[in-house]
C-alpha cells in the first residue's frame, strides 16, 4: 500500500469540486480506464476569462482523485492564462509529495485542465 | 471509532490466545540452544519434536517428512530449487500455473533465467487449471509441477487429487503451495500423492516467520541453507523455536476447527451473507472465484466502473480493513495477475476488492460493511465519469 501524505489524504476526503457542470464552457477529458485512470475537467468562463467554476469527475486511485481536486481548486478564480501555468510539479509540490509510482496522476491532472481549456477555446472559435 | 473490522485473512491472521501462550516460555526462561546436549536443551528439542508431530498430524504425513522453514515463501522456494538442482540431470521442465503466489511464480522466472524450462498453464474463468493441458504439458524431461492447493486472491481450490493421480504415473514430482488451504481445508499428502508441500503459521492463528515444508522421503531434493545439522541437514539454522512451537499449536487448533462442523459453517455463512448482501445492494458486481470450489472464507469481488484503492481507503477510514488486487495498491501498474489470467479485461481488474474471514469474524461486522460499502460505491461511482457513460 502506498503512504500518502495527509494533504492528499484531505483532498481524497474532502473532494470539494467533485461532480459535473451541466453547461460548461469546456471539458477536457483524459486518461484510459485500462489504465486505471479516467479524469474530466469541466470549466465555466465568463466574459473576461476568467475561470468561475471548475468541477471533476474521476475514475481512478486516491492519487488521482486528489490531483484532480487540487487541480480543480487551483484554477478556479483564475484567469485562463494563468491556469495555464499550472505544471504537474506545482501539483505535487501543493499535494506534500506523491509517491513516485503515482506521478502519472498529476500529469494527468494538468493535461484534464489544458485540454478544458483547448475544448473552451475551440468552442468559443465556432 | 469503532472496533476496527479486519476482513484480510488471506493476507494475515491474528495470533491465537492459546497460540501465543504455548509461545511465551520459549521467549523467555526457556532459551537453551535445541542442538546442545545439556537436559535444559534437551527437553526444548523434545518440544520441537511434538510441535512436528502436530504439523505431520494436519497434513497427516510423517513427521519426519516435515521441515521448518521461516514461512510459506521459504519453504516454496526450498521445494522448486531445491527439486530442480538435485534433478537437473534427468531434466530441466517445470509445470505450473499462471495464478501461483509470487513466491512461486517468481521462484520458477528466476530458474527459467538459470536455465531451466517453465510451463504456466492457463486456467479457466474460474481460476481452475485444465487438466487436458496439464497432461498436454508433461514432457520427458519434466522434473516437477507445482499448482498452488488453493489461490490466495479468489480462493479457486484447484484439483489436487488428479493432478496427483496424472504426475504420480508419469514419475513426477508433484509440490502443492497449501499456503491458503492448510488449516482451512482438509489435507491428506497420502491420500492426494503429494510429494512436496508447503505452510505458512500466520495464515491460520500461528505466529509470522514460521512455516513447514512437507518433503515425501523418497524425494530428491537439495537444501538451500548450508551450515549446521538442524532439520537432519535439511535446512541449516538455529531453529526458530517459539515460532515452531506456535505453529505445532496453530496445527492443533487447525485440527479442532476442521473437526468442528459448526465453526466452518459459520464462517461460510458469513461469507454468503456477504456475497449475497453485496449483489443485493450493489449492482453491476462480478464475483471472482470458483462458486463452489472456494475456501469458506474469501470473497473476491470487481465493482465495476470504480478503482480498488480508492474503495479500501475509504474503507479503512471507516475502521474496515480488506484487501485489493488492483495495481494501485500494489505498487505495480499492471491489474492482479491472478485476475488477468480469469480473462478479466484491466478496466474491471482494477476494481477488484478481496474480503477474507476468519473463525473471530462476528456477523456484525459483516453487517456493518453491508451497510458502509454500498454507500462508498455509490460515492465513488457519482465521481466516476465511467459510471455515467458505462463506457466499459
Amino acid at each position: 500500500m502506498f503512504q500518502y501524505s495527509d494533504k492528499v489524504m484531505e483532498q481524497f476526503k474532502s473532494m470539494k469540486n467533485a461532480g459535473r457542470i451541466e453547461d460548461a464552457d469546456g471539458i477536457g477529458k483524459v486518461g484510459n480506464p485500462v489504465c486505471g485512470d479516467v479524469m474530466w475537467i469541466y470549466i465555466k468562463v465568463d466574459e473576461n476569462e476568467v475561470i468561475i467554476d471548475c468541477k471533476f469527475e474521476t475514475f481512478g486511485c486516491v492519487a488521482a482523485i486528489a490531483t484532480s481536486s487540487l487541480a480543480t481548486e487551483l484554477v478556479k478564480g483564475e484567469k485562463i492564462e494563468d491556469a495555464l501555468k499550472i505544471t504537474n510539479k506545482r501539483i505535487v509540490e501543493l499535494l506534500g509529495g506523491l509517491p513516485k509510482e503515482k506521478f502519472h496522476c498529476s500529469v494527468l491532472a494538468e493535461e484534464g485542465i489544458k485540454k478544458a481549456i483547448e475544448d473552451y477555446r475551440q468552442k468559443k472559435e465556432k | 471509532m469503532n472496533n476496527p473490522i479486519y476482513l484480510d485473512n488471506n493476507a494475515t491472521t491474528k495470533v491465537a490466545p492459546e497460540v501465543l501462550d504455548e509461545m511465551l516460555p520459549f521467549l523467555k526462561e526457556e532459551y537453551a540452544n535445541p542442538s546442545s546436549i545439556y537436559s535444559f536443551a534437551q527437553s526444548i528439542k523434545k518440544n520441537i519434536e511434538q510441535a512436528r508431530e502436530k504439523v505431520a498430524q494436519l497434513l497427516n504425513a510423517d513427521s519426519s517428512d516435515i521441515v521448518f522453514t521461516s514461512g510459506g515463501t521459504e519453504s516454496d522456494n526450498l521445494a522448486i530449487k531445491g527439486i530442480a538442482y538435485a534433478n537437473r540431470e534427468k531434466g530441466k521442465h517445470i509445470i505450473t500455473s499462471s495464478i501461483e503466489h509470487h513466491a512461486v511464480l517468481n521462484t520458477c522466472k528466476y530458474l527459467l533465467k538459470q536455465g531451466f524450462d517453465v510451463t504456466f498453464l492457463p486456467v479457466d474463468k474460474y481460476g481452475i487449471i485444465d487438466l487436458k493441458e496439464l497432461k498436454k504439458s508433461i514432457r520427458k524431461d519434466t522434473i516437477l509441477v507445482s499448482i498452488m492447493f488453493a489461490n490466495n486472491e479468489i480462493g479457486t481450490i484447484e484439483p489436487i487429487e488428479e493432478i496427483g493421480k496424472i504426475v504420480k504415473e508419469k514419475g513426477i514430482y508433484f509440490h502443492t503451495d497449501a499456503v491458503q488451504a492448510a488449516g482451512k481445508i482438509k489435507i491428506n499428502v497420502k491420500k492426494l500423492n503429494i510429494d512436496l508441500l508447503s505452510i505458512s503459521a500466520h495464515k491460520f492463528h500461528g505466529p509470522k516467520g514460521v512455516g513447514a515444508l512437507y518433503v515425501k522421503k523418497s524425494v530428491n531434493f537439495d537444501n538451500l541453507l548450508h551450515g549446521g545439522h538442524q532439520e537432519k541437514g535439511k535446512r541449516a539454522g538455529t531453529e526458530n523455536v517459539a515460532g515452531i512451537l506456535g505453529l505445532g499449536k496453530a496445527c492443533e487448533l487447525a485440527i479442532d476447527y476442521l473437526n468442528d462442523q459448526k465453526q466452518q459453517q459459520k464462517i461460510k455463512m458469513l461469507r454468503d451473507k456477504l456475497e449475497k448482501g453485496i449483489l443485493e445492494k450493489i449492482p453491476e458486481i462480478i464475483i471472482n472465484g470458483h462458486p463452489e470450489k472456494r475456501i469458506d472464507n474469501t470473497l473476491n469481488i470487481c465493482i465495476k466502473y470504480i478503482e480498488g484503492e480508492s474503495i479500501l481507503i475509504n474503507l479503512d477510514l471507516e475502521g474496515i480493513y480488506a484487501s485489493s488486487g488492483s495495481a494501485c495498491t500494489s505498487g505495480s501498474l499492471e491489474p492482479s495477475h491472478v485476475l488477468l489470467a480469469l480473462g478479466l479485461p484491466h478496466e474491471i481488474a482494477h476494481g477488484s476488492l478481496r474480503f477474507s474471514l476468519s473463525k473471530y469474524t462476528e456477523e456484525k461486522e459483516i453487517e456493518k460493511v453491508l451497510e458502509i460499502l454500498p454507500e462508498i460505491v455509490q460515492k465513488l461511482r457519482n465521481l466516476s465519469p465511467l459510471w455515467k457513460e458505462k463506457k466499459i
